[in-house]
């Protein structure tokens, strides 16, 4: 177990969701759940952020901005695609305007399923992220090593 | 020869002392809000996975800055454990707080300014109050050292009892805590990110913690000085004043930035100048 298990940071953007998975993501906050108690703060910051929670499906106007997110978040970093929307595009994968879930734009390691997600399968898919950071920090050490 | 081992025992044993404080900081905090909280040695995890993370710069003088940032927070407790001149102490002390400033303004984010622009406010709120503090101390036992301090016995909180509260007041600026958080909060989200600290990531961003523990140590080691004359009085109230630290860092809202400076001058004439004025007044009559 290294460090990174131990002190994930989160930075949580709302693509086009209807904003029910955000109320669960934030649930996870709170005492009953208390995410806090695995060291995982939620940061509104990408530049601090270990793990990149993603709500809602990705459309034209949003792309852009997770992209620019996901580039600022240092390696090693992972992705959590959480609820229906997120993973697919969910009931918003007709529409016009949107392109499908966040897999469209960025690599997600995690899909966490729901509509809502549950508080508990968030914390389920976050764990299950941290085993993938661990991976990607020995891997990315490899590289370095090599080179 | 014994102040100088004292001096670098601060310099090994600071961040261990001041991590575990914020670790206590951050459970009892998360008790207070009925909630577990995380493990007691958690700041140590953080700064630890901070250093594993890549290092990404935004330019060129961000890692000089925070550097500096962090040698002149360690110069100071090490100048302070050494018996040198509080008054230089102190002046070193803010020389790091504005390499902190140099670091953050350096960046392009808009976040990173304001809270810069904002941390600078508190600087100037809480200045006037520390000079008021060494100059109440220099009035009491005519020394700056801090040696030279407690060797005389004087129980320097009968004679300054209000510039001890004034520097408590000011403590709370300097922990960067709610009422007083508004240029980088430890909590959740706030309006401008993370202020301060927006652009700093892994390495920097761990420097910058490191140096909040130092300063920390040496700032409780500041309050400890009132009650040098008894070493247990001492040591109990640097965790009660600790303590209240938390507390009010719970139950209060964040104040805005006028009403900071405004307040924090009234409480540096009221109580600190108050406070010269009378120990004055009757050492003479
Ligand atoms: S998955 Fe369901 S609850 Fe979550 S954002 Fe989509 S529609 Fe809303």
């Amino acid at each position: 177990m290294s460090f990174l298990t131990k002190s994930p940071w989160l930075l949580h953007y709302d693509g086009s969701s209807c904003n029910g998975c955000d109320i669960e993501v934030l649930a996870c906050l709170t005492p009953l759940y208390d995410i806090e108690r695995f060291g995982i703060i939620n940061t509104g910051n990408p530049k601090h952020a270990d793990i990149f929670l993603l709500t809602g499906s990705v459309n034209f106007q949003n792309m852009d901005i997770i992209r620019n997110l996901y580039s600022q978040i240092p390696d090693p970093k992972v992705v959590v695609a959480v609820g229906i929307c997120a993973c697919s595009g969910g009931i918003f994968a007709e529409c016009y305007n949107v392109l499908g879930g966040a897999d469209k734009v960025i690599p997600v390691d995690v899909y966490v399923q729901g509509c809502a997600a549950r508080p508990e399968a968030i914390i389920d898919g976050v764990v299950k992220a941290l085993g993938i950071l661990d991976r990607r920090y020995k891997d990315l050490k490899k590289i370095k090593v090599a080179s | 020869m014994k102040h100088f081992i004292i001096a670098v025992a601060y310099v090994i044993l600071a961040p261990f002392i001041g991590g575990i404080l914020f670790g206590i900081d951050r459970k009892i905090t998360a008790r207070m809000q009925r909630r577990v909280g995380p493990p007691l040695l958690q700041p140590f995890y953080d700064v630890l996975k901070l250093l594993m993370k890549d290092v990404q710069v935004v330019n060129r003088l961000q890692i000089p800055a925070i550097l500096c940032h962090l040698v002149f927070t360690i110069i100071t407790g090490f100048l302070f454990f050494e018996g040198s001149d509080i008054l230089l102490t102190m002046f070193v002390l803010t020389l790091s707080a504005v390499f902190l400033i140099i670091g953050a303004y350096s960046s392009s984010s808009p976040f990173s300014f304001l809270g810069a622009e904002r941390e600078l406010v508190l600087m100037t709120a809480y200045e006037p109050m520390v000079l008021l503090t060494l100059i109440g101390i220099y009035k009491v036992v005519g020394s700056f050292s801090l040696y030279g301090i407690i060797s005389t016995g004087i129980p320097l909180i009968i004679y300054l009892p209000g510039i001890f509260i004034g520097f408590v007041y000011i403590f709370t600026m300097k922990l960067r805590k709610s009422p007083f958080d508004i240029s980088a909060s430890h909590h959740a989200h706030q309006e401008i990110v993370r202020g301060l600290t927006s652009d700093f990531s892994g390495l920097t961003l761990a420097m910058i913690e490191m140096a909040h523990w130092y300063e920390t140590v040496f700032l409780l080691g500041l309050i400890y000085v009132f009650f040098a004359f008894n070493p247990l009085a001492g040591v109990l109230i640097v965790i009660a004043s600790y303590f209240l630290e938390i507390l009010v860092d719970n139950t209060f809202a964040r104040f805005k930035w006028d009403k900071i400076l405004n307040e924090a001058w009234l409480v540096a004439l009221i109580l600190g100048g108050g406070n010269i004025v009378a120990l004055y007044v009757i050492t003479r009559g």
